[in-house]
């Protein structure tokens, strides 16, 4: 029987850490994921788990310790947000390309600069490119499940990468509500034993981990971690598959809310998607054919699935809460928008909005005036503006 | 069993050859007597920052290194076999890991002074039980001769270079044996491939075999950079030690421990003229130079007598 809890969405991540038992956690504390290695140290602290709790003096050295601990052969993970991935982001790329499945919990938050613990997310989008999977999550219950699966992904052999979960600093991070928990020896069932091939550790099989790697087989190292992150996505969805019939809980690499007979959809990530499933059901009920396409997996990205899936509306609106400042769309933007190109899907009118940056409130008027926007498109089939800030003062 | 050379170097090799670092380097003669300072039985993991010592030593898909061994990054020795030192207390608590593994940290005083200098002081502050080893060329080398903070001053680098006004590099350098003494931790030490290395070996063992975090700061001689002749790298060594430019001496739980008083201490000019890196400040008009850093040595010689309460 599953535990009916109720807990706040970075207390769901410590939980999900502590039923994993990982061999080591190195974090450094930085709001709002603070109280991830916090309830993870009162474990440590209380002896429910095997933990090597490091704390670190730092971020950059939060992710070294990881990649020390994981070449080694041990399960390493970490918490962090904003300005504490930003200070990774040297070794994300190394843990990445040494093919060192780490698991880091990233609770979404502003980057600097300006300062603003707030949410939105320009963090772990800089991170996009850094050869990290990347898991986003709608609330606690979603970023509990994915750190679950999280390990598994990683850690298969056909992928070897890193894999960040992420979710919303403070809407979800530190929003208490209900959730569902799996026992822990289910848990540990599911996540089962790391035995890596090649480890540090193994003292009858010595290893060197992080070569000088020049022109003579760099570029096959940087093919293979590019197979890896395409094979990526065959394994979430095993993984997703195995965890469905554990929980009953489905994920894919997106989730479709009320596509069936859309006219338009709005794509959204994390826990902007659940205030506008609110907005969708109102519309509904007025008769109004709008849709919701929430993704889970932005890397690997999902390019056949979202180009075939958008492909059979009007008009899309991706709304992106971090901006890449190419002056023409935000990263999600661009990754949908070069998926349907790439696939030949010319059909619907795509539009872009840059929304809640620094933690901006968004309320249910916001998401109204999208979708008003989007039948607007969908009625006259023109677009006067493909590039825009929602809601903001201008 | 007292020290031997000839039985200490019959040892497996653990720091092979092959490795690409320059003849008259310093940085392999410290790390493969420091490496015979492990037990046989023992396995050890390796790290090192980026820098000569890496590059030259893990070129894919060759690497000189008997044991396991990981480069991170520049900055990062420290935290990652922080990191690694973790794991294996974690797995063995687990009943995972049979047998001693030691951790030993190897970077540049770039990789060491400067930019990995937060991550050092946060490893060795947590306790990890591990060895950080700087060897110390006194600038960037890897990168072509840049001044770092152990730079001595005067030195002529490449971004500190002797020009008509001024004269080389104009600050003091850091004295990070102290600072990591300062870390009180179980072991601290300053020392040099001198003679048969014997200094060295015992350090050497003393701090893989000290439980708990060992800072080891090793003069390591960089001919490219302090531009003299390949064969005179023991010599080099030697007038460091001799001239109390560099002193070996210990700190065994905050306890100082002066390893060698030279009888008869030689003037620093005596280092200094065999060093292309100080030509210009024996250039006539430039004879204040050499006095400013006798004199600079002499108060940090002073200062390391009495912290181990000898007498000048």
């Amino acid at each position: 029987m599953a535990i009916r809890e109720r807990m706040s969405g970075n207390e769901a991540m410590a939980v999900a850490m502590k039923q994993i038992n990982p061999d080591v956690v190195a974090a450094f504390p930085i709001t709002p994921s603070t109280e991830v290695p916090q309830y993870f140290s009162q474990f440590v602290a209380d002896g429910v788990v095997d933990t090597e709790f490091v704390a670190v003096e730092s971020e950059h050295s939060a992710m070294s310790a990881c990649v020390g601990a994981q070449a080694a052969g041990g399960r390493a993970m970490t918490a962090t947000s904003a300005n504490g991935l930003a200070l990774m982001w040297e070794v994300l790329y190394i843990a990445a390309c040494s093919r060192l499945p780490i698991v880091l919990a990233c609770v979404n938050r502003t980057l600097s600069g300006p300062l603003n613990i707030h949410n939105d997310h320009s963090d772990s989008m800089g991170a996009r490119d850094s050869g990290w999977i990347q898991l986003y999550a709608e609330n606690n219950q979603e970023a509990y499940d994915n750190l679950l699966m999280a390990n598994r992904i990683g850690e298969h052999p056909d992928v070897m990468l890193p894999v960040m979960v992420c979710q919303d600093g403070f809407i979800t991070s530190h929003k208490i509500e209900n959730i569902e928990l799996l026992e822990d020896d289910k848990v540990k069932a599911f996540v089962g034993e790391y035995n890596p091939k090649y480890k540090l550790l193994d003292k009858n099989n010595p290893i060197s981990v992080g070569p000088l790697d020049l022109q003579a087989h760099c570029f096959e190292h940087k093919r293979q971690q590019a197979q890896a992150m395409m094979n990526a996505k065959k394994v979430i969805l095993e993984v997703s598959e195995e965890f469905y019939k554990l929980t009953g809980r489905k994920y894919g690499l997106f989730e479709e809310y009320k596509t069936d007979d859309a006219d338009v959809v709005a794509v959204i990530l994390n826990s902007t998607a659940g205030t506008a499933k609110y907005v969708v059901d109102q519309y509904r009920a007025q008769g109004k054919k709008v849709g919701l396409i929430k993704p889970r997996v932005f890397r690997p990205f999902p390019v056949d699935e979202i180009a075939a899936a958008l492909s059979r509306f009007k008009a899309v609106a991706v709304m992106d809460k971090a901006d890449s400042f190419n002056a023409a769309g935000g990263p999600l933007f661009t990754e949908i928008t070069s998926a349907m190109f790439a696939k030949g899907v010319f059909g619907p009118k795509v539009i872009n909005y840059i929304y809640g940056l620094g933690g901006r409130d968004v309320k249910c008027s916001d998401i109204e005036v999208v979708y008003d926007k989007l039948l607007d498109i969908a009625c006259t089939g023109k677009v006067d503006s493909v590039y825009n800030y929602l809601g903001v003062r201008e | 069993m007292a020290y031997n050379l000839k039985e200490v170097a019959k040892k497996p090799e653990r720091f092979t050859g092959g490795h690409r670092m320059c003849a008259g380097c310093g940085a392999p003669v410290v790390v493969r007597q420091i490496l015979r300072a492990l037990k046989p039985e023992d396995h050890a993991v390796i790290g090192a920052a980026t820098g000569c010592l890496e590059v030259s030593s893990y070129l894919y898909p060759y690497t000189a290194w008997k044991d396991s061994f990981i480069h991170n990054a520049f900055e990062n020795v420290g935290a990652s076999v922080s990191g690694a030192e973790a794991a294996y207390v974690a797995m063995k608590r687990k009943g995972k890991i049979q047998g001693e593994t030691k951790f030993i940290a190897f970077g540049g005083d770039g990789g060491t002074y400067d930019i990995g200098f937060q991550a050092l002081s946060g490893a060795m502050e947590r306790g990890h039980d591990m060895v950080y080893v700087c060897y110390d060329n006194g600038a960037y080398m890897n990168t072509g001769i840049q001044r770092s903070s152990a730079t001595p001053k005067y030195a002529d680098t490449t971004t500190s270079p002797a020009g008509k006004k001024i004269p080389g590099k104009m600050q003091v350098r850091k004295d990070l044996t102290e600072v990591m003494a300062s870390h009180h931790i179980p072991y601290v030490c300053q020392t040099a491939a001198v003679g048969n290395m014997k200094d060295l070996y015992e350090k050497a063992e003393k701090a893989i075999y000290t439980k708990g975090a060992a800072f080891m700061n090793v003069l390591a001689p960089c001919p490219r950079g302090w531009q003299y002749n390949t064969p005179d790298l023991m010599e080099l060594n030697k007038l460091a030690v001799e001239t109390c430019f560099w002193p070996l001496y210990e700190v065994i739980d905050g306890k100082y421990i002066i390893n060698y008083k030279p009888k008869n201490k030689l003037p620093v000019k005596d280092f200094l003229k065999v060093q292309g890196r100080f030509k210009h400040i024996f250039k006539a008009g430039n004879e204040f130079m050499i006095e400013e850093i006798q004199a600079e040595v002499d108060k940090r010689w002073e200062a390391l007598l009495k912290l181990a309460g000898e007498e000048a």
